[in-house]
């Protein structure tokens, strides 16, 4: 098996597209794709449900072929390498793929077993996951909470030491708290040499990875660290806001330097036309100038790439 | 008639000793927008199916619409509408499709229905894909169409199970423009989200932990309460104390 030279380079994708037919339809799953992920970073593929990151996930997992381009993981092709890949990676899909009518120790025992591996073995690299569900190990898969569920579903991807770990949206339904605790167990892991690569709809995840893809309809709309996605962002936004937001927002639509407004929590954001000078906020609204976030970004690029 | 959707006395269901909902209380006032938020497993889901009419409580008090919980649950259904973000249309059926049958268990007349029906598509601008699959539009369009055909039977109140999650940035600001539409129509709105951006879009709020409601105000009380600049920091704040392993 020929094993590609990648000092730097944990996943590989280069110019990768992948089609469907849906009745008389053709869907363009991915878009001519191309990325790399370092070695021991954690990457996040940041887009909504039907951007294609569930697509690229089976890709490089090897269980989906594609029309065009090339991928790698670890060093070997996807497709010509895809037993040794199999051996290398730790996949957790979205929807829960563990045996429901197997225990909770029942299912590790399995996946250990089959990658030739024990509990014992690995025990310290999963120990901080587990040992959460341990006190359940005799209880059913299926009859576990969600949480515990998605624990479960970690270890058992983790239990074979993996270098690459896909993880499709793990956080996707969970509570704002669980989902903190669940990026402390990544950040552990990624302490630990594991290569990650992570989707999420929750724009406000992005912040924690070392670098992201921003991905909407097959396309990759950026790619860089959450730090220079932010900053190299050139338009200005202001955050507003009034007595009566729903009146504040059409009537802020109107505003002749405002490009868009668009609700933003407790504010609205007024992306401010790039030729305007002068400001001027009728009163009574309160507004001031904001750093831009990652929802900010992907809202523009989505409306820019629309057009 | 009152002027209160919902109102709520020390609600509680028990499963095997088991306080899944712990004598909870509060009120919902009619075009309200409610934030029903907690933690996964601190006894939404378990709290929104005994309002639904589709699970009998233990004890405690409850009316929806106006119709009492035990006595007249098959009232309550009729004058509710319910989506989540799990089940909300037939994949196999097209657009039409779905609207008709949907409208058919509300009892809407044929003729009613082919009026409202058209009025819906051009609200939607879906007029070129009625008579596609449901199943093969993008996320963000069915859940549209999804909240618009659980208020299709103008129901006194619709009940939103984390309508937007997945959804890009921008369909879930359209889907909040569409709740505010409803409620001017005098629709009140219960939703739960994880979305904390979302939190703040809520009249009031209500944050449940273990069982019980914690805190209930408007965003602006709970963040000036908590001391804290945004929703998520009072969610964290007040889910962190929760003792359950779900």
């Amino acid at each position: 098996m020929e094993k590609y030279h990648s000092e730097q380079a944990s996943i590989v994708v280069s110019s990768v597209s992948k089609s469907y037919t849906s009745g008389k339809t053709v869907v363009k799953a991915l878009d001519n794709i191309s990325f790399e992920v370092e070695k021991g970073s954690l990457f996040g593929l940041i887009g909504p449900d039907g951007a294609g990151k569930t697509t690229l996930f089976r890709i490089l997992t090897s269980l989906l072929l594609f029309d065009k381009g090339k991928a790698l993981v670890d060093g070997f092709d996807v497709i010509s390498g895809y037993k040794e890949i199999r051996k290398r990676i730790g996949y957790m899909p979205g929807r829960f793929s563990l045996y429901a009518d197997l225990t909770v120790q029942e299912n590790l025992n399995f996946f250990a077993s089959i990658f030739e591996t024990t509990i014992d073995e690995n025990y310290d690299l999963i120990k901080g996951i587990y040992a959460q569900i341990e006190p359940f190990k005799n209880r059913r898969a299926g009859k576990l909470s969600g949480g515990m569920k998605q624990k479960l579903a970690l270890s058992c991807a983790l239990i074979h030491r993996p270098s690459v770990l896909f993880l499709d949206e793990p956080t996707t339904g969970v509570d704002a708290v669980s989902r903190k605790e669940f990026w402390d167990m990544l950040k552990g892991l990624k302490n630990k040499g594991i290569t990650i690569l992570v989707s999420t709809p929750y724009m406000d995840e992005a912040n924690l990875c070392d670098k992201v893809a921003l991905i909407q309809s097959g396309s990759i709309l950026n790619i860089d660290t959450p730090h220079n996605i932010t900053h190299t962002f050139s338009k200005t936004i202001y955050r507003i806001k009034g007595r009566d937001m729903q009146a504040l927002l059409l009537q802020a639509r109107q505003w002749d330097f405002a490009e868009q407004v668009y609700p933003f929590g407790e504010y609205h954001h007024a992306v401010i036309r790039q030729q305007s000078t002068e400001l001027h906020f009728p009163e009574g609204v309160e507004a001031s100038r904001i750093h831009p976030g990652i929802e900010d970004v992907f809202i523009d690029l989505m409306r820019s790439h629309d057009q | 008639m009152t002027n209160k959707a919902i109102i709520v006395e020390k609600l509680s269901k028990t499963f095997n000793g088991f306080k899944a909902v712990d004598e909870i209380s509060f009120e919902v006032g009619r075009g309200e927008i409610f934030g029903f938020l907690g933690a996964n497993g601190a006894g939404k889901t378990t709290a929104m199916k005994m309002l639904c009419g589709l699970s009998m409580p233990s004890s405690g008090k409850a009316t929806v619409a106006g119709f009492d919980i035990y006595q007249e649950n098959e009232s309550i259904k009729k004058n509710i509408g319910y989506m989540s973000q799990k089940f909300s249309l037939y994949e196999d059926l097209t657009i039409r499709e779905n609207i008709r049958f949907y409208a058919g268990i509300y009892g809407i007349r044929p003729d009613i229905i082919k009026t409202k029906t058209v009025q819906l598509l051009t609200q939607l601008s879906l007029e070129k894909e009625a008579d596609q699959l449901v199943g093969q539009l993008p996320l963000g369009w069915k859940q549209k169409l999804a909240f618009s055909v659980a208020i299709f039977h103008d129901p006194q109140i619709v009940f939103l199970d984390e309508p937007t999650g997945g959804v890009d940035p921008i369909t879930r600001r359209d889907f909040w423009n569409m709740i505010y539409d409803a409620t001017a129509k005098g629709i009140t709105v219960f939703v739960t989200t994880h979305y904390m951006d979302e939190a703040e879009y809520c009249d009031r709020v209500s944050i449940m932990v273990d069982g019980q409601i914690d805190a209930l105000d408007t965003p602006g009380n709970l963040k000036r309460l908590y001391q804290a600049e945004s929703m998520d920091q009072v969610f964290l704040q007040i889910a962190r104390k929760a003792k359950r392993t779900e």
